[in-house]
């Protein structure tokens, strides 16, 4: 399409519209139809951005914490845990390691044992807390050595549960992906079935057209933008419902886990307003492609 | 204007029509005559590229008809005002804009043409009806404001299939006028018709040649009418 064509096209030709007769009740359907498509994909969005970023969260919080687990007989364990330190400040990627004091151990394991816990009296294995900075460290060759100078010494890097909590996650996210682009798709099919509609039902008066010589992208223009138009005004307000709906959810809260955290956040409310521009732009490419054909057809 | 050369056409069935061959040159005026379903109408869609010949070459303005892509095509239609057997008009906008349809889809501004276009209407003799509905004309209205339609563009030649199909003797001879009138101003203009009467009439009005087609070839019929 020349600049010219797409000027006309946006500014609109009233002569033109009107040469093809107005229809009430399927405009009404498309229109109905692309705020239902628009409302669902403002949740999908929602779904896709919230577990996208607790899928980031995890990772990144889980990603940059480990423990180091020393269980070694009462008398060597000071020194391990020296040797463990020494070691572990010598890696490159780990921002700082700490070894527990016996009064955090004992809160850690509180809620599991009860306050009266002799801890002095048990053998518990001594927590260092090691954080990695922002480009990590190689975990295999730490626990290489690690057990080769201080055998009490296991690594936990989380990666066993945090594995399947990202997965779960990220598939999460996958999902919303995929029912976004089934919106698009589905909202493409019904367009194009609207239109080869309106197309057929319209015929006598595009062969009148045709026999006064109007040009095809003249012909396909008065239907082109009439879909386009009822596209993008269902799909606002069904984004506006479908955003409504997002902000009386509860607020995010730490109690409620993933659950409440569905939603959009600070720079994620601009996100849906794509949501009408893409689906005017589904309208605008499946009525221009069904017209063009159907056109093509005619003499 | 139009050439035919050695045109054959046939909708999937036998040929409906052979060999035709048929030059209309500036200025012109021929008939086209034939019993009914003898292919007069086929051949006038043949003459402004509504069907494409099965054999032979059409040449239009001194361009080969094959050549032609669809929007050339659409500017051809300009240029060669068509009225149709069965009108075909646009039943939901009024008389007036429907006369004006070339002028809209050829993105001229209509606006500006209105002067010329109520003269228009006034010389077809439907001045007063220009707000009614097509469905709302009577045959001969319709067929009057179908040869508006087709005049509208001033295009070089005019095609009309049975203008007079459904009018009276009066309204034909009206028709008629009109047609020889468009042609004076230096048009070239082909009416088909089984009427022999009407072309008879016509002889007194215009230098006419008369074409028929019988068993699926064009001839030029002598002045035994
Ligand atoms: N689209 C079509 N498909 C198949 N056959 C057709 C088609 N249009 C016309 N015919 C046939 O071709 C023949 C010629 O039709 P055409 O309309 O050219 O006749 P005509 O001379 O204009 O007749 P009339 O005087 O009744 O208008 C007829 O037998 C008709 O049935
Ligand atoms: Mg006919």
């Amino acid at each position: 399409m020349s600049k010219r064509t797409i000027r006309s096209f946006l500014l609109g030709d009233a002569q033109a519209d009107r040469v093809v007769p107005p229809s009430g009740f399927t405009a009404q359907l498309t229109l109905f139809a692309a705020a239902a498509m628009a409302f669902l994909a403002v949740f999908a969005l929602a779904l896709c951005m919230a577990s996208g970023r607790l899928a980031d969260r995890w990772a990144g919080e889980l990603a940059r914490s480990a423990t180091l687990r020393i269980s070694a007989p009462a008398d060597q364990r000071d020194a391990q845990t020296a040797a463990a330190l020494e070691i572990l400040r010598q890696t490159p990627g780990i921002a700082s390691a700490r070894a527990l004091s016996m009064e955090e151990q004992a809160a850690l394991l509180t809620p599991w044992f009860g306050a009266d816990l002799p801890l002095d009296d048990l053998p518990v294995p001594q927590l260092v807390e090691i954080v990695a900075d922002d480009q990590g460290y190689d975990v295999e060759g730490l626990r290489l050595r690690l057990s080769g100078e201080v055998p009490g010494a296991v690594l936990d890097d989380h990666s066993r549960w945090r594995r399947p909590l990202v997965d779960a996650a990220n598939s999460l996210r996958r999902l919303g992906l995929m029912s976004i682009l089934l919106i698009g798709g589905a909202t493409a099919a019904m367009i194009t079935l609207a239109a080869n509609a309106a197309l057929a039902a319209n015929a006598q008066v595009i062969e009148v057209l045709r026999l006064v010589g109007a040009r095809d992208t003249y012909i396909a223009q008065a239907f082109v933008r009439r879909f386009t138009l009822r596209a993008l005004i269902g799909a606002t307000l069904g984004m506006a419902l479908g955003m409504l709906g997002v902000a009386l959810l509860p607020p995010a809260s730490d109690a409620g886990g993933f659950l409440t955290g569905l939603g959009f956040q600070g720079a994620g409310w601009a996100v849906p307003f794509l949501i009408p521009v893409l689906g005017a732009l589904v309208a605008f490419a499946a009525t221009w492609y069904s017209a063009r054909r159907r056109l093509g057809e005619l003499t | 204007m139009i050439e035919l050369e050695n045109v054959g056409y046939s909708y999937g069935g036998g040929e409906l029509l052979s060999n035709v061959t048929l030059s209309l040159s500036p200025g012109s005026f021929h008939f086209l005559t034939g019993p009914s379903g003898s292919g007069k109408t086929t051949l006038m869609k043949l003459c402004y590229g509504a069907l494409k010949p099965t054999s032979g070459r059409i040449k239009v303005f001194g361009s080969d008809m094959r050549r032609l892509d669809r929007d050339q095509m659409a500017i051809l239609r300009r240029r060669i005002g068509v009225v149709h057997q069965d009108c075909q008009f646009l039943d939901h906008l009024p008389l007036a804009d429907n006369v004006a349809l070339p002028l809209t889809v050829s993105g001229r501004d209509v606006g500006a043409e209105s002067q010329n276009l109520s003269e228009l209407l006034a010389w077809v003799g439907l001045g007063n009806r220009t707000d009614a509905l097509p469905p709302e004309l009577s045959g001969g209205e319709r067929q009057r404001a179908a040869l508006a339609r087709a005049v509208i563009m001033s295009p070089e030649v005019v095609l009309a299939d049975e203008p007079t199909g459904n009018v009276d003797w009066e309204m034909s001879q009206r028709l008629l006028t009109l047609l020889a009138e468009l042609n004076r101003m230096g048009k070239t203009v082909l009416v088909a018709s089984h009427d022999l009467a009407l072309i008879r009439a016509a002889k007194s009005l215009v230098q006419a040649r008369v074409l028929r087609i019988s068993n699926r070839k064009l001839q030029l019929a002598g002045a035994d009418l």
